[in-house]
C-alpha cells in the first residue's frame, strides 16, 4: 500500500501545473485579442499619447518578457491595474467575489438540501409515483439549459406570480430565482447519485442482517444506510460545488447578479484583461482547491483511492 | 482531478445495469420514441424550411408583438405568433434550427476527431504522451470552460468556424477520457499482443482491432455530446456571441424576447421549449444507446 504523502505530493504537483497551463492561455487569449489602448482614450488621441500608456501598461516590451512578468506577478496576485475601473484588478475583483459566493453556496445548500432526501425517498419507495416523478424532473434539470430555466423561473415566478423580484441583488427574496436556477442542475444530479447510492447499499448482506436481526426501519436507514451511502455522495456533492462556479457565468448574466461571472463577461466586452486574467485566475484556483480538497477526503476515507 | 474516484469494477457496474428498475430489453420506451420522432421531424423541417415556412427575416410593423394568430393583420397565418419586429416566431424557430443542428453536429465531429485522437494515443502510447495530454485533461476541466469560450470568441470574433471549433474543443476531454481508459485495457488482451507479435504496425493494430472494438462508446459519448454542444451554442447565441441577427437561432431568439417577456412571453419561450426538449430527448438517448449498447460505460 502507499503512503498517503506520495499520493498527496503527486495531486499537488497536477493541480500546480493545471493552474499554471490556465493562467498561460488566459495570457495568450487575452494578448490575441487585440490592442486596448485605443479603448481606453478619446478616438482623438495624439499617437504620443497613445505610445506612453502602452508603456506605462508594459504594452510595448516583447511578449516574452510580458509573459514573464505576467507570471511573477500572478504568484504575488498583482494582476495589474484595470483599464475600465482605474484600480488594482485584484481589489475590483474582491469586491465582486462575496456576491458571487453567496450566490453559488446558496443554490449548494439548497440543491443538497432538497436533493439528499428525495434520493433518498426514491430509493426507499422504489418504483413508486413519488420514485418516477422525482427521476423525470432531476432528468429535465439535469439537461435543461440553465439560462432558458432562468427565464422560465423569471417569466412563471416573478412576472406572473409577483413572488420575487427578477433581477439583481438584495433581501433573501432576490437571491431565490438565481439560486434555484444555478442549483438546478446540482440538484438533479445529487438527487440521482443519492438514488443510486442508497440502492447499491440496500443490496448490501450488512443490511439483510440489519433486517434480519428486527431492527426497525428508521434504524437501518440512519445507522446502517445513510452511512455507508454517504462517501461516494458527499464526493459527487462537492465535486458539483466546482462545475457551479462555470454557471455562475449564465445566471448571473441572466439575473443581472454583481458577481464575478458577470463581471468576467462585461471585463471580456471592455477588453479589460487584467480583470478577465484575475477572475479566471480565482476561478481556477477555487475550483482547483476544492477538487484538491475533495481528493484529500476521499483519500483519508478511502485508502483504495490512494492505488489510482 | 477527479480522475482519483476508483471506478467500480466493470462488471459490478454490469451487474447494478441488470438490476436497475428501468426494462432491460432492447426496446425503447414509448415517450422517447415520441420525442425521437419530434426531433426528426425538426430536423426534417429544418432542410425543407425554404419551402414549407415564411421568410423568417421579413419584418412588419403592423404585425409587431402580435400573439399565436391563423389570420394576422398582415394577411399571414402566425402560428406562434411574432417578435418585436413583426417576424413569424414558427419561421425564425425552423430556421434556428438549422444553426443548431449544424453547428452541433459539427461541434461533434471536431470535438470527436480530437478527442479521440488524443485519447487513443494516450491510451495506446502510455508514458510521457499520456501524462501529457492527460494534464491537458486536467487542466481544461479545472475551470469553467464557458469562460474560454467567451474569451475566444471575443477575440476571433462570432463565426460560424470560430463558433464549431470552440464548442468542439470544449468537448474533446469527455472522448478521450473514455476512449483512453477502453484502449488501456485492450492492449493487454491477448489478440492485440498477438498481431503485434505477428508484426502488425501500430497504425494497423489501432485503425483495424482497436478502433472497432471502441467504436460503441464512442457512439455513445457522441451522442450525449451531441445534446452538450447544442445547449452551448444557444447559450453563446443567448450571450451575443454565437450566430449574429439578422440570423435567426434559439439563443439569439430567447435573449431577443426577453425585454418583452412580461408582454410578448412567447417569443422566448416558443424556441426555449423547442431547445429544451430537443436536449432532454438526445441525452435520454445517449443514456439509452449506453444501457443497450455497453452497460460498463455507466456511472462514467
Amino acid at each position: 500500500m502507499r503512503g498517503l504523502l506520495p499520493f498527496l505530493a503527486q495531486r499537488l504537483f497536477r493541480a500546480l501545473i493545471a493552474l499554471w497551463l490556465v493562467s498561460t492561455v488566459v495570457f495568450i487569449v487575452m494578448r490575441l485579442s487585440g490592442d486596448p489602448v485605443p479603448l481606453l482614450l478619446p478616438p482623438d488621441a495624439p499617437i504620443s499619447e497613445m505610445e506612453r500608456v502602452r508603456r506605462e501598461l508594459g504594452l510595448d516590451r516583447p511578449l516574452p518578457v510580458q509573459y514573464a512578468v505576467f507570471l511573477g506577478n500572478t504568484l504575488r496576485l498583482d494582476f495589474g491595474r484595470s483599464l475600465h475601473f482605474r484600480e488594482p484588478a485584484f481589489t475590483v475583483v474582491r469586491g465582486y467575489i462575496l456576491a458571487t459566493l453567496e450566490l453559488g453556496l446558496t443554490a449548494f445548500v439548497l440543491a443538497a438540501a432538497v436533493a439528499v432526501p428525495i434520493g433518498l425517498l426514491s430509493a426507499m419507495k422504489r418504483n413508486s409515483v413519488l420514485d418516477h416523478a422525482a427521476m423525470a424532473l432531476a432528468l429535465i434539470g439535469q439537461s435543461a439549459p440553465t439560462f432558458f430555466l432562468g427565464i422560465l423561473f423569471i417569466l412563471l415566478l416573478a412576472l406572473k406570480a409577483d413572488l420575487f423580484p427578477t433581477s439583481g441583488r438584495g433581501g433573501w427574496q432576490h437571491l431565490v430565482l438565481p439560486a434555484l436556477t444555478l442549483g438546478a442542475f446540482t440538484m438533479a444530479s445529487i438527487a440521482r447519485l443519492t438514488r443510486s447510492a442508497v440502492l447499491e447499499v440496500l443490496r448490501a448482506d450488512y443490511i439483510r442482517t440489519a433486517r434480519a436481526k428486527g431492527l426497525g426501519e428508521a434504524v437501518v436507514v440512519a445507522k446502517h444506510t445513510l452511512r455507508n451511502a454517504a462517501i461516494p455522495i458527499l464526493t459527487i456533492t462537492a465535486l458539483q460545488f466546482g462545475t457551479l462556479l462555470g454557471g455562475a457565468v449564465v445566471t448571473e448574466t441572466v439575473f443581472a447578479w454583481p458577481g464575478i461571472g458577470r463581471l468576467a463577461v462585461q471585463s471580456i466586452y471592455n477588453r479589460d484583461y487584467p480583470v478577465v486574467q484575475c477572475t479566471v485566475f480565482l476561478a481556477a484556483v477555487m475550483f482547483i482547491v476544492i477538487n484538491f480538497a475533495v481528493d484529500l477526503l476521499y483519500g483519508v476515507l478511502d485508502p483504495r483511492a490512494r492505488a489510482g | 482531478m477527479a480522475s482519483s474516484i476508483p471506478a467500480p469494477a466493470p462488471a459490478e457496474l454490469a451487474l447494478a445495469a441488470m438490476q436497475e428498475s428501468r426494462p432491460r430489453g432492447r426496446r425503447m420506451p414509448w415517450l422517447m420514441r415520441l420525442g425521437l420522432g419530434f426531433v426528426a421531424l425538426l430536423a426534417l423541417l429544418a432542410v425543407v424550411a425554404p419551402w414549407v415556412v415564411q421568410d423568417p427575416e421579413r419584418q412588419s410593423l403592423r404585425t409587431r408583438l402580435k400573439p399565436p394568430t391563423l389570420w394576422g393583420a398582415d394577411g399571414r397565418a402566425h402560428l406562434l405568433g411574432t417578435d418585436h419586429l413583426g417576424r413569424d416566431i414558427l419561421a425564425r424557430m425552423i430556421y434556428g434550427s438549422r444553426v443548431s443542428l449544424v453547428v452541433g453536429l459539427s461541434a461533434v465531429l471536431v470535438g470527436g476527431l480530437i478527442g479521440s485522437t488524443l485519447g487513443l494515443a494516450a491510451g495506446y502510447r502510455g508514458g510521457r504522451v499520456d501524462a501529457v495530454i492527460m494534464t491537458v485533461a486536467d487542466a481544461q476541466l479545472a475551470f469553467p470552460f464557458i469562460l474560454l469560450a467567451i474569451g475566444i470568441i471575443a477575440v476571433l470574433g462570432p463565426s460560424f468556424p470560430t463558433l464549431v471549433v470552440v464548442i468542439g474543443l470544449s468537448g474533446w476531454v469527455s472522448y478521450a477520457r473514455i476512449l483512453r481508459a477502453q484502449v488501456l485495457v485492450l492492449r493487454s488482451r491477448e489478440f492485440v499482443e498477438a498481431i503485434r507479435a505477428l508484426g502488425g504496425s501500430t497504425v494497423r493494430v489501432v485503425l483495424r482491432h482497436v478502433l472497432p472494438n471502441v467504436l460503441a462508446s464512442l457512439v455513445v459519448v457522441a451522442t450525449l455530446e451531441l445534446a452538450r454542444s447544442i445547449v452551448l451554442e444557444a447559450t453563446l447565441s443567448f450571450l451575443g456571441l454565437g450566430i449574429q441577427p439578422p440570423t435567426p437561432s434559439w439563443g439569439g431568439m430567447i435573449q431577443e424576447g426577453r425585454d418583452y417577456l412580461d408582454s410578448a412571453w412567447w417569443i422566448s419561450t416558443c424556441p426555449g421549449t423547442v431547445l429544451m426538449i430537443t436536449s432532454i430527448v438526445i441525452s435520454r438517448t445517449g443514456d439509452w444507446l449506453r444501457d443497450v449498447l455497453d452497460p460498463t460505460l455507466r456511472g462514467e
